[in-house]
């Protein structure tokens, strides 16, 4: 009885976050099957740990055992795309005319866009993952990531200075 | 506040995570300063356009299947206990449709042979354990397991051998309903063929010796002895059969003995 009762409500409080669990495997690995054993795991593993959920806030707590999950694996198999804490300038660069609502509008598609995320490292492209496809609150990134508040509130700057300057090289390109 | 201040909090800002007067300070400061309102629209640009592109990946439907299963896997291997309950459903049902089967069946069978009557159980029980995929409720190659697994669900002991050495490993155990009564189900394997051995307390201690009836493509052994009913049934090759037999029946007189 007892066991079939932790399944249920495991499947009531943790399946309906897996679209956001898949999202940042997916995002983090950067490739499909990855993703989906990272999920997989992450699923059990919660499982595993079940009696030790709060009962607060059932996606951040998934996201991090996925985030875990996902470093673990990047460790192991892209150990160089962690730990690159870059000083990206934030500050807007006057001479960089990149007209927002036009070129965002018009030229920037999905695919550069998906590129563009890629090309940041683990630590800033799970911040912009986590706040601007998921909403995350800067808290909830900060407990998901296991970093402070502060930290989320500057990786997330200097991911989209970052973020800005690659689509704006693509844009030149381009033209 | 001055431009750098500001600069460093825009991004905060865009996601609303300032406090009234934070906000208040740098809505003041870009409404005087072109670089940092400008500065702001770009952020609010590329944020919509990260989040209008349909960049959320969704998880695929087989993953979601797959990972419902492996929880549920997961939920049954926790605590093994747990599970007995469903096991005794199972083992209820089969009795209830091996009841409906006698029901069904023994009108046409009254005046036959006892012997031929179990036969036809026993074949069924058979081909049904391997039909729905429900060879063992104790799946174990360990007797110190399936032995024990019997207690309180029969009121007697059946005699559990592996013979694993002679290339007949014991697969595990079951309950079963034969002759109206519940029986022990015994399985093990040769290469890819399945034996069933059903073991149950004969009704008196008279011994005979082992006796063959052939049925579908089926070979049944059955004998009697140390107090014991035994059935084997298989579609295993006779003579390997027959061996099998032979060490069934000299181990379990001697764990008898």
């Amino acid at each position: 009885m007892g066991e079939k009762d932790k399944l249920t409500r495991f499947e009531e409080a943790i399946l309906p976050h897996m679209d956001a669990a898949y999202n940042i495997a997916r995002w983090l690995t950067r490739n499909e099957r990855d993703a989906e054993d990272m999920v997989q795991e992450s699923y059990l593993r919660a499982f595993k740990f079940f009696d030790a959920f709060t009962g607060v806030n059932a996606r951040a707590w998934l996201l991090t055992i996925v985030r875990n999950t996902c470093y673990t694996w990047l460790q192991q198999n892209r150990g160089r795309e962690l730990m690159t804490e870059f000083d990206e300038k934030i500050h807007s660069e006057q001479n960089e005319a990149w007209d927002p609502a036009a070129q965002a509008a018009k030229e920037i598609d999905g695919r550069m866009l998906t590129q563009a995320i890629e090309a940041l490292p683990a630590e800033y492209r799970e911040a912009v993952v986590l706040r601007d496809l998921e909403g995350l609150s800067y808290k909830e990134i900060a407990e998901v990531a296991a970093v402070p508040v502060g930290t989320v509130m500057s990786r997330l700057a200097r991911a989209r200075a970052r973020l800005k300057r690659l689509l704006t090289e693509r844009l030149k390109e381009k033209a | 506040m001055n431009c750098e201040a500001a600069q460093n909090l825009l991004d905060a800002y865009l996601d609303g995570e300032l406090d009234p007067p934070g906000r208040l300070e740098i809505e003041r400061h870009m409404q005087d300063c072109g670089l940092c309102a400008h500065g702001y629209e770009e952020r609010r640009a590329l944020q919509r356009a990260v989040g209008g592109s349909g960049l959320r990946y969704k998880a695929p439907a087989e993953l979601q299947q797959k990972i419902r299963f492996a929880l549920r896997r997961e939920a049954n291997a926790e605590k093994p206990s747990r599970t007995v309950p469903r096991r005794w459903f199972a083992a209820a049902a089969s009795v209830a449709i091996a009841a409906l089967a006698l029901l069904v069946v023994l009108p046409f069978m009254r005046g036959r042979a006892g012997d031929d009557l179990v036969a036809r159980e026993v074949l069924a029980g058979h081909v049904r354990s391997l039909m729905a995929n429900h060879l063992a409720d104790v799946p174990s190659s360990d007797k110190h397991t399936v032995k024990p697994w019997f207690n309180g669900k029969l009121d007697f002991s059946p005699p559990v051998e592996d013979f694993a050495a002679q290339g007949f490993p014991l697969i595990g155990g079951r309950l079963d309903y034969i002759d109206n009564r519940p029986v022990a189900a015994l399985v093990y394997q040769r290469r890819k063929h399945f034996i069933n051995v059903f073991v149950w307390p004969a009704s008196s201690d008279k011994q005979s010796p082992a006796t063959i009836i052939e049925r579908q493509g089926y070979d049944l052994f059955h004998w009697t002895k140390g107090g014991m009913n035994y059935w084997v049934v298989s579609d295993l090759e006779q003579n390997d059969l027959r061996n099998f037999v032979d060490m069934l029946q000299t181990e379990a007189a001697a764990v008898k003995s």
